[in-house]
């Protein structure tokens, strides 16, 4: 118990905005082991500790913490684990400030514990100490298990299983294992070398792993069902949307999942070294308000942008993306453009986007979301210059799995249904998870489906009742 | 990695490559293609597959940036990154049709896994293959056998009938009937015999090139507008009505990277003989 409650949060050291615009390395720095024992001694070591609740996986949050704070690192990382197989992922891109951190009983009058710093600081730690020693696992089962998708939710069924003595195969459409982790989140907020090294370690432990197999082409689930015991389906919400209107079709006008798989997955931030080209457009519009869209115009700006906008429909009070990234993308000179729409795009002679048009909105009475809607103001259209536009509105499940097996229940939007206590689906053996389940979501909501499949799958596979 | 078991040059520029793979086959249909990258700094590019068995999937293509100069430099016994697939709606099959089919340059390899599927499923094949020059012709042997009969076509006239694909259609279709056209091959050759077959009303169907990264729905490059809606060519292509496609915005999109592309070759030349 700390003699005395230190208001704020121990700051962590960043790459300076001028700086980093420059380049794709990781914005902040991390802790080091004195600013993280600094950092952990501020925890209350609360007896009914809410921290906990407001975990997804209900990781021992006072339990990690406490053993930082002794200095016993390592014992540290082992607590986090028993609940979180990702921790140096979830500890850079877990919204703490509306989860764990915004419970803490400091944030009632202070800032909370950095929480996620913390996790991130754990996992930083034991990555620096060499590879991870393999666990003891348990004789094999002998069942075999496929699980679709390397994205957070696969990977962690996959441990688990992997844990309960079943044989693995995990199944991945690209050619890199991930998921949004390794196509969609930028590098500067996630190096893809952790998420590569966590891959590693699975593969370590024994899971198997089928890059460049795209199910429902390369073979159908019953086709798989015919091989495997149970199917995980692990796809996540890769379906970009679009919003229908005028101009969409013009070169220059880019779907985020595109413009981010370029960059990230394909490292077209290295062109010509890569083979894989990206438009480096100087003045940018990325239509958005969530942390795709942060994503987005933060990577145009290192492409080389003069000028980045984001368009977004409503205030800043109603933005879904985590206030860290906002302020990143404000202290990086992105330009938010509140209470806009942009309404039709318009092109010079080569067909390549020139302009967007936009109206002007005002927020109205609350809908079914509980949020204020934006209402467009009559006559308050005006026109601006763009080269680049980037469509960031969100994405729904892909349809390539539902459309190929008929009896797997899937709603209006493509989302696979399940149930919740177990996440089976109405097909035997098929269990499903994360945004494939929930629409666009977050990396611990999919872990946390995730275990609750494993824990479902086990007793099925041990009992054979369905 | 991905062993190449056999890589053989068709005529100057028009590679066939035969690639290790033991599970293409257990869903491919003709009008399917597959996903390449060359290396690991490679892009992902869309092949059609002109065959496959147990153990292979085999590709036809044609040089032109630098990811298929990477491929057309690669030999038999050395490996690609990856291979994916097969991916895109298979041909919609008919039967008892009579059809017109027409490749030219890396579709003539193309139109191989189709003609060989209408004809199992009861249709008369008319193929007609075209290119520049004869010397630029290739499979005819193969592609006879699933022909009841087969055209040349060069531009330059040294073999076969003289001119270019509109001017054989025209001739052609003043001449007899046909109850279907197909067509395969660059965004030109595909334009244009649609645009030839329209006055005579004569459904036509043709597989389509746009610029596609992960071909499995997710990024939404490959968006072709198709009678005024926005379709993924990837999903829920490539093969589409010719006379339905926006040709003027697909021809626009397949130019994005034009700028990009020389740098990329140059920038390979380079690296590799500088
Ligand atoms: C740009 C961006 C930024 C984000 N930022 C954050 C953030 O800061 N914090 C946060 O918590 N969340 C964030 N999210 C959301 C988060 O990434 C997702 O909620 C999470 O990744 C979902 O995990 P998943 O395992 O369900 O699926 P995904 O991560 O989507 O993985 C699905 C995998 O399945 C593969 N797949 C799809 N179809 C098939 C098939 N038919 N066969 C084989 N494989 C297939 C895909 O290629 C992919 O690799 C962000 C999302 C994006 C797009
Ligand atoms: C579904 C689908 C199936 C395809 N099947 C085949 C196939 O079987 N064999 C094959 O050779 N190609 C095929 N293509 C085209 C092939 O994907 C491209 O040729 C390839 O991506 C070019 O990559 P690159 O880096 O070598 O050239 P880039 O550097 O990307 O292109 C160089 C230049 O050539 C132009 N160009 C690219 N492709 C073509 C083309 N096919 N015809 C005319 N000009 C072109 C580009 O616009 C650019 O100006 C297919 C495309 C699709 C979408
Ligand atoms: S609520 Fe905050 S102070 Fe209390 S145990 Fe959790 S992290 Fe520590
Ligand atoms: S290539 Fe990405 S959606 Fe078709």
């Amino acid at each position: 118990m700390p003699e005395k409650i230190v208001p704020k949060k121990t700051p962590m050291r960043e790459q300076p905005p001028k700086e980093r615009i420059k380049n794709f390395n990781e914005v902040p720095y991390g802790y080091s082991p004195e600013e993280a024992i600094a950092e952990a001694k501020r925890c209350l070591q609360c007896k009914k500790a809410p921290c906990i609740s407001g975990c997804p996986v209900e990781i021992d949050i006072p339990g990690f913490i406490k053993f930082i704070a002794e200095g016993d690192f390592k014992a540290a990382i082992k607590k986090l684990k028993e609940k979180n197989v990702l921790p140096a992922v979830c500890g850079r891109v877990c919204p703490q400030e509306t989860q764990c951190e915004q419970v803490c009983t400091l944030a009632k009058k202070f800032e909370p514990v950095a929480i996620g710093r913390l996790e991130r600081f754990a996992a930083d730690y034991e990555a620096a100490q060499g590879e991870a020693p393999i666990p003891e696992l348990p004789p094999p089962t002998g069942k075999k298990v496929a699980v679709i998708g390397s994205g957070p939710g696969g990977l962690t069924v996959a441990g688990d299983l992997n844990r309960f003595g079943h044989s693995v195969t995990i199944f991945e459409a690209l050619h890199k294992p991930g998921g949004v982790l390794v196509y969609g989140i930028p590098e500067f907020r996630l190096p893809k070398a952790i998420v590569y090294r966590e891959v590693d370690y699975l593969i370590r432990c024994g899971v198997k792993l089928v890059l460049n197999f795209i199910v429902g082409k390369t073979a159908t689930i019953d086709q798989l069902l015919k091989e495997f015991d149970a199917v995980y389906i692990g796809t996540g919400a890769g379906l970009p949307w679009f919003m229908n209107i005028p101009g969409e079709n013009l070169n220059g006008v880019y779907s985020a999942n595109e413009y981010l798989t370029r960059s990230n997955l394909m490292k077209a931030y290295l062109f010509p070294e890569y083979d894989t080209p990206i438009v480096r457009g100087k003045r940018v519009a990325v239509v958005g308000g969530g942390n795709v869209a942060m994503d987005c115009a933060r990577t145009a700006l290192r492409l080389g942008a003069d000028e980045v906008h984001i368009v977004y429909r409503r205030s800043k009070q109603e933005m879904p993306a985590r206030a860290e990234e906002i302020h990143h993308a404000e202290e990086e000179g992105v330009i938010f453009d509140w209470l806009t729409l942009p309404i039709k795009y318009i092109g010079d002679e080569n067909g390549w986007v020139k302009e967007m048009e936009c109206i002007k909105m005002q927020l109205g009475e609350p809908d079914a979301s509980g949020r204020r809607k934006p209402v467009p103001i009559e006559g308050s259209n005006y026109i601006s210059a763009v080269d680049t536009v980037i469509c960031a509105i969100g994405q729904g499940p892909n349809p390539l799995i539902p459309q190929t097996t008929p009896d797997l229940k899937a709603g209006k939007w493509g989302n696979i249904e399940v149930d919740k206590a177990t996440m089976k689906t109405s097909k035997p053996r098929c269990w499903a998870g994360g945004d494939v389940v929930r629409g666009g979501a977050t990396v611990i909501l999919a872990m946390g489906d995730a275990r609750i499949a494993a824990r479902s799958m086990d007793e099925f596979l041990r009992t054979g009742i369905w | 990695m991905v062993k190449i078991l056999k890589k053989e040059l068709l005529v100057p520029n028009i590679h066939f490559m035969i690639l290790e793979s033991d599970f293409i086959h257990l869903n491919a249909k003709a009008g399917e293609f597959v996903v390449v990258r060359a290396d690991e700094f490679g892009e992902r590019i869309p092949l059609n597959l002109v065959d496959w068995d147990e153990r292979s999937a085999s590709v036809v293509f044609m040089e032109v940036g630098t990811s298929t100069r990477k491929l057309g430099c690669l030999k038999t016994g050395e490996t690609i990154a990856d291979l994916a697939g097969p991916l895109g709606k298979p041909t919609e099959m008919v039967s008892d049709k009579k059809i017109l089919v027409i490749g030219g340059c890396y579709g003539i390899g193309a139109i191989y896994p189709v003609i060989k599927a209408f004809k199992n499923n009861n249709n008369k094949i008319i193929t007609a293959i075209e290119a520049r020059s004869s010397f630029l012709l290739y499979w005819q042997e193969k592609l006879k056998e699933y022909s009841d009969e087969i055209f040349e076509i060069t531009r330059d006239g040294t073999k076969g009938y003289a001119g270019h694909i509109d001017k054989f259609l025209n001739d052609y279709l003043s001449k007899y009937s046909v109850d279907m056209v197909y067509a395969q091959g660059c965004t030109y050759l595909t334009y244009l015999v649609s645009q030839t077959t329209k006055p005579f009303g004569i459904k036509t169907i043709v597989g389509l090139n746009p610029i596609m990264i992960d071909a499995t729905g997710m990024c939404g490059v490959c968006r072709v507008i198709i009678n005024g809606e926005t379709k993924f060519a990837c999903v829920d292509g490539p093969e589409f009505d010719g006379h339905t496609v926006d040709w003027q915005n697909l021809l626009t999109r397949r130019h994005i990277y034009i700028t990009e592309e020389r740098r990329s070759l140059s920038f390979y030349e380079c690296e590799k003989y500088g």
